[in-house]
């Protein structure tokens, strides 16, 4: 997690770094006169509370899409780490390459073995690139539908921690069968003997979030979101304009609520105040909090009735009319 | 090939989505493919003259639609509905459509240019078409065969609720009456006004499918031009045969985005069903006049 000096803000966060810039200058001023200032100081941090609360209680569905991409936000990697022991990274699809927009491994969760997959994206410029700003390519999605069965084979229970932007669209993931890989993990996913718990924990989008996103619990986490297509491409494609990503992010209903409410996903995972940006631990600590209790639920159900219970539960989604015939 | 890029991701948009340009020259092809519905066509004067995109070869709409909306001169497969497909593949063009009572509404109060109802509404008044994928059960050669066929001109082909609903309806009829299912895919993708109930779509379908797959029910997906975005990312690539028309514009990102993505030109016959059987995502290509014989076939080499 960045101290307070290094944190990044969004436009409209601006005013928690006013305060910060405050409180800096306090400590200077404190640190030059040797005047004890703690009890301003405190004000101004509880201000920075309070003012984090304020923000995230009043966001456009636009500036949730905004603070799922902060640039400070935890990626998988991070909760993998805060979340669990023994993480072993295992790494290849066994046929072209090792993507590194996925990740994926066991890992204990109090004592009891995961296999964890998820997108990564990278925390700098350079990482970004080498993680592909998360967007998997084919190789990607094998590699999770590899590990995913090989948790299968030794009755370990998979969750997947999803944040991409998409799947890539590049020619070679044409070349590759982009389509076939995300369409066989859908597929191969609905099948799995263990219980499997997919957790969108910063962007949803398209095939490319549900290609690791078929399971028996659906969670996000409250800041996250969750569509068909991002914003943009939206905008570019039905409004013929780049400009109306707002407006287009309005209309999908993509957040967390919406999501829930809709039935889509099962849990709400709430996240610090101000977003999972702000405490690392916090947001998960959360997370596994919620992830525990649901797999011992999970582990209750029998297999087969776990995966029937799977189809059916994707079998209801969808709204339509039935008009007299 | 086509050469000229058609960016069909604008269908999806419920528009034409064509520039100005376009518009406004004369004696120009706005649409590719035969859009006039068959029950239109049965009007069809003499003398109505269609034009191939690919080779500009002229012919009479009577002379193309006995040679099943194929360019006599250069096997360009025009684009054609269910209701053609149905006429080709079943034996003496007889079917039974079913789960027509399946009907989108705009559960999310959708609103682009304009608001998804109105649009819906507009479509059903435009066609003669209830949504974009019909299902059909009937005969080939005698076997019992069940095809859900997507029509391209109801919203792009848009993969909602409603094609996810009546494709699930398909596989559980295909397994009460073990009967082989084929889906015609010609899709520019996801229906966006329908958010993430279209993206669940595919995960939908992909569990029935795999009901199907339980039962030892054949599944044959065909592909025609276009079929992408959810289409190729689910039952479009699930087939036990993934099969396809010769020239189809298949894959997962549309060209235009990938264009957009890498900033380079894409090299001739890139995502063209040619293209799939090379990468080996196809079991073949087939011809639409040798499409009923093979099938036929295959139906039987799947039952002896």
């Amino acid at each position: 997690m960045p101290d307070n000096k290094n944190r990044q803000f969004l436009d409209f966060e601006k005013p928690v770094k006013e305060i910060f810039d405050e409180i800096e200058k306090l400590k200077q001023t404190e640190e030059k006169t040797k005047v004890d200032l703690s009890d301003s100081i405190k004000k101004l941090e509880d201000q920075v509370i309070e003012k984090r609360k304020n923000i995230t209680s009043n966001l456009t569905a636009w500036q949730k899409v905004q603070l799922s991409r902060h640039p400070d936000r935890p990626y998988t990697l991070k909760y993998i780490q805060k979340m669990t022991t023994n993480f072993v990274e295992l790494f290849g699809d066994r046929n072209v390459k090792d993507d590194k927009a996925i990740v994926g491994g066991f890992a204990q969760i109090e004592g009891e073995t995961v296999m964890l997959i998820g997108h990564q994206k990278g925390i700098n410029t350079k990482m970004r690139q080498l993680r592909n700003f998360g967007m998997a390519n084919p190789e990607g999605y094998r590699k999770a539908l590899r590990l995913m069965k090989l948790a299968e084979k030794f009755n370990k229970p998979i969750v997947t921690l999803i944040d991409t932007p998409g799947a890539y669209p590049g020619m070679e993931a044409e070349e590759r069968g982009q389509g076939e890989a995300i369409a066989r993990n859908i597929y191969e996913m609905m099948r799995l003997k263990v219980p499997v718990i997919c957790v969108i924990i910063g962007e949803g989008a398209s095939g490319g979030a549900l290609g690791i996103g078929v399971g028996d619990r659906i969670f996000m986490l409250e800041n996250s979101w969750y569509t068909v297509i991002s914003p943009e491409n939206c905008s570019s494609i039905l409004w013929r304009s780049w400009e109306m990503k707002e407006k287009a992010a309005e209309e999908l209903k993509l957040t967390s609520d919406y999501m829930h409410k809709f039935g889509l996903v099962d849990t709400i995972v709430p996240e610090p105040l101000g977003g999972a940006h702000w405490n690392y631990d916090e947001a998960a600590n959360n997370l596994k909090n919620q992830i525990i209790a649901t797999l011992r639920e999970l582990e209750q159900i029998p297999a087969e009735d776990r995966i029937n219970q799977r189809i059916e539960k994707f079998s209801k989604m969808g709204f339509w009319d039935e008009v007299a015939s | 090939m086509a050469k000229n890029e058609e960016d069909f991701s604008a269908n999806l948009a419920g528009e034409d989505g064509q520039s100005e340009e376009s518009k406004s020259s004369w004696f120009k092809r706005i649409k590719k493919g035969i859009l006039t519905t068959t029950s239109e066509k049965k009007e069809t004067p003499e003398g109505l003259w269609a034009k191939c995109p690919e080779c500009n070869y002229i012919s009479t709409v009577t002379e193309l639609k006995e040679n099943l909306f194929v360019c006599p001169k250069c096997n360009y497969h025009h684009r054609i509905g269910s209701s053609e497909y149905f006429d080709i593949i079943f034996d003496n063009g007889e079917h039974n459509v079913m789960f027509e009572n399946i009907r989108s509404k705009d559960f999310l109060h959708f609103t682009d240019l304009k608001p998804y109802q109105k649009r819906l509404e507009e479509t059903w008044k435009k066609t003669d078409l209830t949504d974009s994928i019909r299902v059909a059960s009937g005969k080939v050669d005698g076997e019992d065969f069940i095809i859900a066929c997507m029509d391209f001109e109801f919203i792009g082909g848009s993969l909602g609720s409603v094609m996810g609903e009546r494709i699930s309806r398909a596989v559980d009829y295909a397994i009460e009456h073990k009967t082989p299912l084929m889906i015609i895919c010609k899709s520019g993708g996801a229906r966006m006004m329908e958010s993430a109930f279209s993206l669940m779509q595919l995960a939908k379908v992909s569990g029935k499918l795999s009901q199907l797959t339980d039962a030892k029910i054949p599944y044959i997906s065909f592909l025609t031009d276009p079929s992408f975005g959810g289409i190729s990312a689910s039952f479009g690539m699930l087939g036990d045969l993934n099969i396809a028309e010769p020239g189809a514009l298949i894959g997962f990102a549309g060209p235009r985005v990938i264009k957009e993505t890498i900033k380079k030109d894409l090299p001739e016959g890139f995502q063209r069903s040619e293209f799939l059987l090379e990468h080996g995502f196809l079991d073949f290509i087939i011809d639409r006049k040798a499409l009923k014989e093979r099938l036929s076939t295959l139906l039987v080499l799947f039952k002896g």
